[in-house]
């Protein structure tokens, strides 16, 4: 066939740059573990997220004014008298709640299946990195809606520079601009925010994928499927990324925005979780909030650093745990990485993490009383215990074997499939029949019939046996 | 066993004292579509806190257009004399004034629904009571000290705190000593309307969000049955 003219300037350019090349090396080449679940969409969601972060910031920028004096009410002007520009604010707040959600699901798989250990340090790391740099990015834009939320929240958080022996002062001046925060730290965290913070990301973003592609993805079973290979020299439990990947992200993204409408649509300060009620007020320096609360995604944080009696060991203590993270790769002794046959002292010490964070993620949306104190600090020596014990408890751990290739679990839908039928004798099990006689009237209408009622005893069956189920999924 | 329930008790105990605190809000019956109750709101707002409060953030045409009055009508029965329909709700005192007179500069009332919340207002502008000796002669149950003297006192009339005494502990209760030009009931209503107002005000594109969320969601729906359905031919050879 002879090639088309649209063909040759096609070819023109592929002769030249390589995009087919980078395509199959990252999309239609890259063999991807078959049994990724659940878990897995959210490193595709995250890049939608920072997608749809990128495109509402570029169009929130064209009405916002980064000035004290002016941008609060150009906020309010883009809610009103901007076309549309109420939907776009709300992308974009909404999305920075989303962003942490997704990113702290995605943690919390590394974690889980162990996707950090060897020879995934280096992911793991720019992943860490990605964190920070994000954490930055969100805190430098609740600045910049000069509400009183972002004037005292940045209040506090800058002043905890100030902390720092020697040249704390000089620092956190040297941060502000100014001996409070006033117009200058404005403007420069509208310039780390819109610029200079978003391509450290897109640059770390590139380098976590270029890493991730080079040593291929981890899996829920956690062994290396390039280790057993068809002839053609592919994983024999892998298949391309495009198109079984792609298109099955699709449906992960499709769920994503169900529940990201929602929120934009009917519930866009989510209960003052997502747009604090105090942020509605212009900042005002000479008032200070009777309670100053961080957006719910800095919450764990703020909770360990207020509870540390002292400043600087509370600031010590919140960057650290941060840090931790960073080390895990080294920190966890166990050679097996899927919780799926690991240990039962990891599997505890991961449940109980997890629910201290949370706990703490509470407790930093709360005022200050002595028992949430206490609490707080229990939680901080959890939180702490899981990392620093972690050596210690992951080098006698049990762990099961491993199998050689990948394992198939039941699809959601055949568990929905078996659910159905096992549903009545569940409910034979925990209801019992009895017989109903009637009398209403002539006896000639007497009737009997059974009646399902609820049986105690079948009951404490059944929930003796989940709670079984899940002492057992623990070891 | 019992030790831990009893902690558990006290630990929810402590948590509910915390949250009890301050009164009880009572509950503001909030409906933006009803327009007449928007445009009732509106006309109260502009004679009753308009002298003072601006809502700056908002304009007449805007009001006009969201609770279905006429432009005309607007400027005649709504909006003060002289106002154009272009303009945003400013009021006519000046700050130097105000700080002079209230020791403080009257918010700017446009976003206050979203920072305080519907119920917060509606109690707060039912729960002033007389106090002698104190500057304005009035003080405020939900908002103590406050610097606003009670804007609506000649409707609801003269109110008077009395301590009362029960078994959960003590609190305060307001009694209607004077009545004022409106009826117990009226003057709900009226609040009641003013407060919708300010709702609608705090964030005027509340129902065309609402409206245009149902069409997005249900695409949504679609697209995701369609984006399930090709995921599932493309695996149906995965094994």
């Amino acid at each position: 066939m002879k090639p088309t003219r649209l063909n040759e300037c096609g070819n023109w350019i592929l002769d030249r740059f390589p995009v087919t090349k980078f395509w199959n090396e990252h999309m239609a080449h890259y063999y991807a573990p078959k049994n990724f679940n659940f878990w897995y969409f959210f490193g595709s969601l995250a890049l939608l997220v920072l997608v749809n972060q990128i495109i509402t910031g570029i169009l929130l920028t064209m009405n916002y004014k980064p000035d004290a004096k002016l941008a609060f009410d150009s906020i309010e002007y883009i809610m009103r008298d901007v076309p549309w520009g109420w939907l776009v604010r709300y992308m974009h707040s909404t999305g920075a709640s989303a962003f942490f959600i997704v990113i702290y699901l995605h943690m919390f798989r590394g974690i889980m299946y162990g996707s950090f250990k060897h020879p995934r340090e280096l992911i793991w790391i720019f992943g860490m990195l990605l964190f920070v740099a994000l954490m930055a990015e969100a805190f430098m834009g609740y600045l910049l809606p000069w509400g009183q939320m972002s004037y005292w929240g940045a209040q506090v958080i800058i002043s905890l520079f100030s902390a720092i022996p020697v040249i704390g002062e000089d620092l956190s001046l040297w941060i502000r601009g100014d001996y409070v925060i006033a117009d200058a730290t404005l403007n420069r965290f509208f310039a780390f925010h819109v610029i200079a913070v978003p391509l450290v990301l897109v640059m770390l973003v590139f380098m976590h994928i270029v890493a991730l592609h080079e040593v291929g993805s981890n899996n829920p079973d956690g062994i290396e499927i390039k280790e057993s290979k068809d002839p053609w020299g592919h994983p024999v439990d892998g298949i391309p990324f495009h198109p079984y990947y792609t298109v099955k992200d699709i449906v992960g993204v499709a769920v994503f925005l169900l529940f990201f409408a929602t929120v934009i649509f009917y519930m866009p300060e989510m209960g003052g979780y997502f747009l604090e009620h105090a942020n509605f007020i212009p900042a005002d320096p000479m008032k200070t909030p009777e309670h100053i609360a961080p957006v719910w995604y800095f919450t764990p944080f703020y909770s360990i650093l207020r509870a540390i009696p002292d400043k600087f060991a509370g600031v010590i203590a919140m960057g650290s745990s941060i840090f931790l993270l960073f080390l895990l790769p080294w920190l966890d002794r166990c050679k097996v990485k899927s919780i799926r046959y690991r240990g039962g002292i990891f599997k505890k010490a991961l449940l109980l993490f997890v629910v201290s964070f949370m706990a703490l993620g509470y407790l930093g949306t709360q005022p200050v009383t002595p028992v949430a104190t206490t609490l707080a600090r229990l939680f901080t020596t959890i939180y702490f215990g899981f990392f620093l014990l972690m050596p210690i408890y992951t080098r006698w751990e049990k762990t099961k074997p491993v199998p050689k290739s990948l394992t198939r679990l039941h699809s959601l839908e055949e568990q929905l499939h078996t659910l159905e039928e096992q549903l009545p004798a569940l409910i034979d099990e925990i209801t019992e029949l009895k017989p109903v006689v009637t009398e209403i009237g002539h006896p000639a209408f007497k009737s009997s019939f059974f009646n399902r009622r609820p049986n105690p005893e079948g009951m404490m069956k059944v929930i003796s046996r989940l709670a079984k189920k899940a002492k057992g999924s623990l070891d | 066993m019992k030790n831990l329930i009893a902690l558990l008790l006290l630990l929810t105990l402590s948590f509910g004292v915390v949250a009890s605190e301050g009164v009880e809000l009572q509950e503001a019956n909030i409906d933006l579509s009803d327009n007449d109750s928007l445009q009732r709101g509106a006309k109260h707002f502009v004679t009753y806190c308009l002298g003072c409060h601006s809502a700056k953030h908002m304009r007449y045409l805007r009001i006009a257009l969201d609770v279905g009055v006429d432009q005309k009508k607007m400027l005649k029965d709504i909006a003060p004399e002289g106002a154009s329909i272009y303009d945003q709700l400013h009021s006519a005192m000046n700050k130097h004034d105000a700080e002079k007179w209230f020791g403080t500069q009257p918010p700017d009332l446009s976003l206050i629904a979203r920072s305080r919340g519907a119920d917060w207002l509606y109690t707060y502008l039912k729960s002033y009571y007389i106090e002698p000796g104190s500057p304005r002669g009035v003080n405020n149950l939900v908002f103590e000290d406050t610097a606003m003297p009670n804007p609506l006192w000649q409707l609801q009339g003269e109110q008077h705190a009395q301590p009362r005494k029960t078994i959960w502990g003590e609190y305060t209760k307001l009694v209607l000593e004077e009545p004022g030009t409106l009826s117990e009931r009226e003057f709900d209503l009226f609040v009641n309307d003013l407060v919708n107002f300010l709702v609608y005000v705090g964030e005027p594109v509340q129902l065309e969000r609402q409206r245009i969320g149902k069409y997005v969601i249900f695409f949504l729906l679609m697209f995701l049955v369609i984006a399930y359905l090709l995921k599932k031919e493309y695996w149906k050879d995965v094994h």
